[in-house]
């Protein structure tokens, strides 16, 4: 089944592409420490809303262009002519943990100190945006997946337990979803984040945080239809054949009902990965999500709310919001492929 | 029909109790209380603060505190805001005017491009203008609201023409009553455009889905073998029925008519409700911040209500009685 879907997305040319393309941004997402010429916390603060720097080939290899501050009011850099500093490869960098295990001294690429290379300028205090974007996907690429995780698996446990059993069961665990959705979301979310903000002060924790507040708020939507899609299941005769051979409701929900609903799960999961993405994004945005010294593309944008920049045209500032709109919009093609292969009836069904 | 809907107002009532207790104690358990600004100064004395905390009876337990909340409530009076010292109503009706006009712009703007967009895409099917309009609407659907609103407000400050924020000028009080008014609407047009876009491709997306539906249907065929007009047939058969499940859609618009678009709103610096509900949560501003939520929730039931509502009265074949 799972090969069989691969193989069909990577036939269709967009599907083929948006996977490709995702691979891409994961890969790079892991390999940030190595991929990113500096730390996210690496500043310099003589080097202010720094503008990309021009790469060009020099001297049989590549070089940045070094610039002068012309008018630090305005920060307002000019490029020195004839003046360059060579790109090494595979440079030397303070010694840092691989995944938190291997020890690393070397990053792919950089220039010799005290020049900068800023392939995407640089922000308030100096640090590239360029790494910083690197290490910020590793939140919003992440934060999808493990929240479909979690609401999926609260899904399919509440609602095919719900949907099977009946009863009180049934009512307690619909009260409770229709109780989460009477709430406006936004709302829901920042008073929970407030609440439990306690618990998780540390800046790892509260990526935790923000995953466990989008499933909170997302499961609901999930359980009432596997209960809807297990209650129109439940009378089928092979349920009945099932419970007549005596097979208990964990094997028959597990065995029988669950494999029904996998195609459901796999369209509604690929779909609802923007979501998560895009809450993580606005609560960071915020100031109540992802906190410095770490680093989400949306916390970068907030700094973009600044008279400064919106006058003096720092446009590189705004390629995480450019970076979430891309993962987004591949997340969602991605996702209309899949379902279009997985369930051609859903297509007409908005 | 008149007993369905009864009922569910009727069901109105715990759903309310459940969802004000819970956030009730969800603000109660967050650390720190408005008080906190106070103490942090240190010219105020510390009885002058537990002065303050057992005059808002800040010093019983929640459950106490939620009691005699809830008695208040449901006598119609909301409380006082803490941080602004009025009664909560007044300044939630100071701030409505504003979102609700922002809400109801906006959806009209969605509903106007979205039709007409939709009903093309679907009649020139698989045509250059079907596929662009695809396309824009991934587009619109993926790029999140306040990068929109960003890149609205820096549209705005750098070539101008529009005005970066607010909800009027500087002058507004000194301009003509007309003068006012465009101020007003001049103000409202990126905030509106930014709100709308996400609807509008939604809405486009489902009007051409169902105006494909309604085209394969056999009464369109009948009507096609006829020999009745192309066009005719696309106005007067295909798109009357093909709007129907959009006007359902409707009544989760109302949902959203109070509750604010809190990005949008702090982004683009516009005094409606949903920038005034995130610093009220923010500066734990007890009873505004349960007035939202309540109003907030209500609207949200009650529009659902109304979609419900609505889809029987486009739908005949939908029966709430058994």
């Amino acid at each position: 089944m799972t090969s069989d879907l691969l193989h069909q997305i990577l036939r269709r040319r967009a599907g083929a592409f948006c996977l490709v393309a995702l691979i891409l941004f994961y890969v790079a997402a892991f390999f940030a420490p190595l991929l990113a010429p500096y730390a996210t916390s690496d500043q310099d603060l003589t080097k202010t809303y720094h503008p990309p720097t021009g790469v060009v080939w020099h001297e049989g290899q590549l070089a940045v262009r070094l610039y002068k501050l012309v008018d630090p009011t305005c920060a307002k850099y000019e490029a020195e002519p004839g003046q360059f500093a060579p790109i090494h490869f595979w440079v030397k960098a303070p010694t840092y943990h691989f995944l938190g295990l291997i020890p690393v001294s070397h990053r792919l690429f950089g220039v010799e100190a005290p020049a900068r290379l800023y392939l995407l300028g640089s922000d308030e205090t100096g640090r590239d945006v360029f790494s910083r974007l690197l290490y910020g996907s590793r939140v919003s690429l992440t934060i999808g997946l493990i929240g479909i995780l979690i609401t999926t698996v609260i899904g399919l446990t509440v609602g095919g337990l719900a949907g099977y059993f009946g009863g009180v069961f049934d009512s307690v665990a619909m009260r409770g979803t229709e109780l989460i959705m009477a709430i406006p979301g936004l709302y829901l979310i920042i008073a929970l984040r407030a609440a439990l903000a306690k618990y998780f002060d540390d800046s790892d924790q509260i990526f935790i945080l923000i995953v466990v507040i989008l499933s909170f708020i997302g499961w609901a939507g999930t359980a009432r239809v596997i209960r809807g899609l297990t209650l129109s299941l439940r009378n089928r005769p092979f349920i009945y054949a099932a419970e007549a051979l005596g097979q208990g409701p964990v094997t028959i929900l597990w065995k029988h009902l669950f494999p029904n609903l996998f195609s459901y799960l796999i369209v509604t999961s690929m779909l609802s990965i923007p979501g998560y993405i895009l809450g993580e994004a606005a609560l960071s945005f915020l100031g109540i999500g992802i906190q410095e010294p770490s680093t989400s593309w949306g916390l970068m944008l907030s700094q973009v709310q600044d008279l400064k920049v919106f006058m003096l045209n720092f446009w590189w500032l705004l390629t995480p919001g450019l970076a979430i709109f891309i993962t987004v919009i591949l997340f969602n093609v991605l996702g209309d492929v899949v379902r279009d292969i997985v369930d051609p009836k859903l297509k007409t069904q908005v | 029909m008149k007993t369905y809907i009864l009922r569910r107002l009727l069901l109105m009532i715990p759903m309310l109790l459940g969802v004000s207790l819970l956030v009730f104690v969800l603000v109660y358990i967050s650390p720190g209380n408005y008080l906190d600004v106070l103490k942090a100064q240190r010219d105020i004395p510390a009885e002058f603060i537990a002065k303050k905390e057992r005059e808002l009876g800040l010093d019983r337990p929640w459950y106490m505190q939620y009691v005699s909340w809830l008695g208040r409530t449901v006598r119609g009076d909301f409380g006082e805001s803490w941080s602004y010292r009025i009664p909560v109503i007044e300044l939630l009706a100071q701030r409505a005017p504003a979102t609700l006009a922002l809400s109801l712009t906006s959806l009209v703007f969605a509903w106007a491009i979205a039709v007409p967009l939709g009903v093309f895409a679907a009649v020139y099917r698989n045509s250059i203008f079907d596929k662009l309009s695809a396309l824009s609407a991934y587009a619109a659907l993926s790029i999140p609201e306040f990068f929109l609103a960003l890149l609205a407000v820096i549209f705005a400050s750098q070539w101008g023409g529009f005005p970066t924020g607010g909800l009027s000028a500087i002058d507004h009080d000194y301009l003509s009553p007309v003068g006012q008014l465009w101020d007003y609407v001049h103000h409202l047009i990126l905030p509106t455009i930014v709100l709308g876009i996400g609807g509008a491709a939604g809405l486009m997306r489902v009007m051409r889905t169902n105006m494909l539906d309604v085209i394969q249907s056999d009464y369109v065929m009948t009507a096609r073998a006829k020999g009745v007009p192309g066009n005719v047939i696309m106005f007067r058969h295909v798109l009357r029925n093909a709007i129907n499940p959009l006007v359902t859609s409707l009544g989760f618009a109302f949902s959203g008519l109070l509750s604010g678009a809190v990005l949008v709103e702090n982004v683009m610096n516009y005094p409606g409700l949903g920038q005034l509900i995130f610093q009220a949560f923010m500066r734990k501003d007890r009873d505004v911040v349960m007035a939202a939520v309540i109003i907030g929730s209500s609207m949200l039931i009650i529009g659902n209500l109304i979609a419900d509502i609505l889809l029987a009265w486009v739908d005949p074949r939908i029966r709430y009685d058994k």
